[in-house]
């Protein structure tokens, strides 16, 4: 476990003296000019660990969900496997991905696999019930317009259902952010490491500068891929925006 | 890791599975039952006046922090005020973000129960002469509680995979597998713990939906044997997964811009 001990000896190896000498939750700023360099590559991995498994995950459930809602049948059976898949806690899933997977245990592709895992899970129920809300009126229309059942799914129940799986991207989104720090308390280097970092030194005394720190950034990471999802939905659904409503 | 599950003495000894499966239930149990103490009544209170939404929306807003740190957070702040003996040290913050993690869900499954009722329901409870408290308890409630069911479910699966993460702190609990297994660098410890969270967060969930499907109306749930059912053939069934009155999953929800389902809860840990 070389990459371990690594992660791990990197901010113990630093002594107190060192550190940003305000040890309030406001030093944050002080120790983020510090250790500038480490925390924007953390910051990194957590954006790419959170955002990857959304889009690959949206991409899995899509074709699922509409399985689920052309096949009626297959719609039980789908949306169990999926609420038992979400039952399962992350740590668990993280630390049984290389058994599955067959990567190293601190490989951050096992955070972004499990991830995509949970993603799929929360949106096959969202794209199938999005697309089912879809009125049964448009759809005739669409039928009656001479479109295919094809045409009809890409381009009338497809966009309209995009609002329904939007609300479910930025849940899944939201709750990434919040996921990847845990893989943090096993040593994969991401913005979880900020508190395990903080804990760490708050032996003693406590040492808050790196966990509020986190936190915010966690936070801040948190809003600006939700607005990005909001962005997106808005460029996708032209039509709400016509018609003045919301 | 199947050696390490089969070996009887790592169940019985002292600290073994046995024992940490019981502190495991223990933290999430005390957290659970004060979490719905707390938000059944309030999401009640919200549901039924109308007033107060704003406080689910802070209580969702909530779930953006990242449990880790909040949990560390907690711990950093509160230990050097704590000289008990034992695993208070590390109890008390980890049952605080255990409630704190709980609300939310139950909470918002609570208030949107109690708004899903139907208005005329509610004007019906009226016109037989109902009091206000009665309506919330004799209509209100036993109508809302498929929501409520499925807000206390996803409580529960976070307060199970979060009391896993508070034994990076040393709590006890299953999580301490997983992570002495890490530190010892025994896998098939660490492995066998998270396939035994695994399994109680899915027995878990089991059995709140075993007790929904027995607590809930029928008239609320539609669960009539046979022929009895009036219910749309091209409805999905409810299984054990199924949470609440679906209103657009028949295609008779409205289209347009305002999601008719409610999103399914997010997990932090």
């Amino acid at each position: 476990m070389s990459a371990q001990s690594l992660a791990r000896s990197m901010p113990q190896s630093l002594p107190r003296s060192l550190l940003a000498v305000d040890s309030s939750p406001l030093g944050m700023f002080g120790y983020f000019r510090e250790h500038r360099d480490e925390v924007m590559s953390w910051l990194g991995y957590h954006a790419w660990l959170s955002a990857v498994p959304v889009v690959a995950g949206l991409l899995i459930a899509l074709p699922l969900g509409w399985l689920a809602r052309r096949y009626r049948w297959t719609y039980p059976p789908l949306v169990t496997a999926a609420g038992m898949l979400y039952t399962i806690p992350s740590i668990a899933l993280f630390v049984a991905m290389p058994d599955i997977i067959g990567t190293q245990i601190l490989d951050p592709v096992n955070v972004a696999v499990a991830l995509t895992v949970y993603t799929v899970a929360l949106l096959v129920r969202v794209v199938a019930d999005g697309l089912g809300a879809v009125s049964e009126d448009v759809a005739q229309a669409a039928t009656a317009m001479g479109l295919t059942r094809r045409q009809r799914l890409l381009k009338v129940e497809l966009p309209l259902a995009v609002p329904v799986i939007a609300a479910g991207v930025r849940v899944a989104v939201v709750a990434n952010v919040s996921l990847v720090a845990v893989a943090g308390t096993i040593g994969v280097p991401e913005l979880g490491q900020l508190f395990t970092t903080g804990f760490q030194l708050s032996v003693g005394s406590p040492y808050y500068p790196p966990i509020t720190l986190g936190i915010v950034l966690c936070v801040l990471l948190a809003l600006a891929l939700d607005l990005l999802v909001v962005g997106a939905t808005w460029l996708a659904t032209p039509w709400r925006r016509a018609v003045g409503g919301r | 890791m199947i050696q390490w599950l089969n070996d009887p003495g790592n169940w019985t000894a002292q600290g073994g599975i046995f024992d940490q499966l019981r502190a495991h239930l223990q933290y999430a149990l005390i957290a659970l039952v004060v979490a719905v103490v707390l938000a059944l009544p309030l999401g009640l209170l919200i549901g039924h006046t109308g007033r107060g939404r704003w406080l689910v929306t802070v209580a969702n807003a909530m779930r953006a922090l990242p449990v880790v740190g909040l949990l560390i957070l907690l711990y950093v702040m509160l230990a050097p005020h704590i000289h008990g003996r034992g695993d208070t040290v590390y109890l008390l913050p980890t049952e605080i973000v255990l409630v704190l993690l709980a609300i939310p869900p139950i909470l918002a499954g609570t208030v949107s129960g109690v708004e899903n009722v139907a208005p005329d329901v509610r004007d019906a409870a009226a016109a037989m002469g109902m009091r206000g408290g009665q309506v919330v308890r004799r209509v209100e409630l036993p109508n809302a509680l498929p929501l409520v069911f499925s807000g206390v479910r996803s409580a529960t699966l976070q307060v199970i995979a979060t009391a896993t993460v508070a034994a990076y702190l040393g709590l006890g609990g299953l999580g301490r597998f997983v992570y002495d297994g890490q530190a010892s660098q025994n896998y098939a410890e660490r492995d066998g713990g998270a396939l035994l969270v695994a399994l109680l967060a899915v027995v878990a969930d089991l059995v709140l939906a075993l007790v929904q499907r027995y607590s809930v109306s029928r008239g609320v749930s539609g669960r009539f044997s046979g022929r009895l059912s009036g219910r749309p053939s091209d409805r999905p069934t409810r299984g054990p997964q199924d949470d609440g009155p679906d209103t657009a999953a028949d295609g008779t929800g409205p289209p347009g811009p305002e999601p008719a389902e409610k999103p399914p809860s997010p997990r932090s840990a």
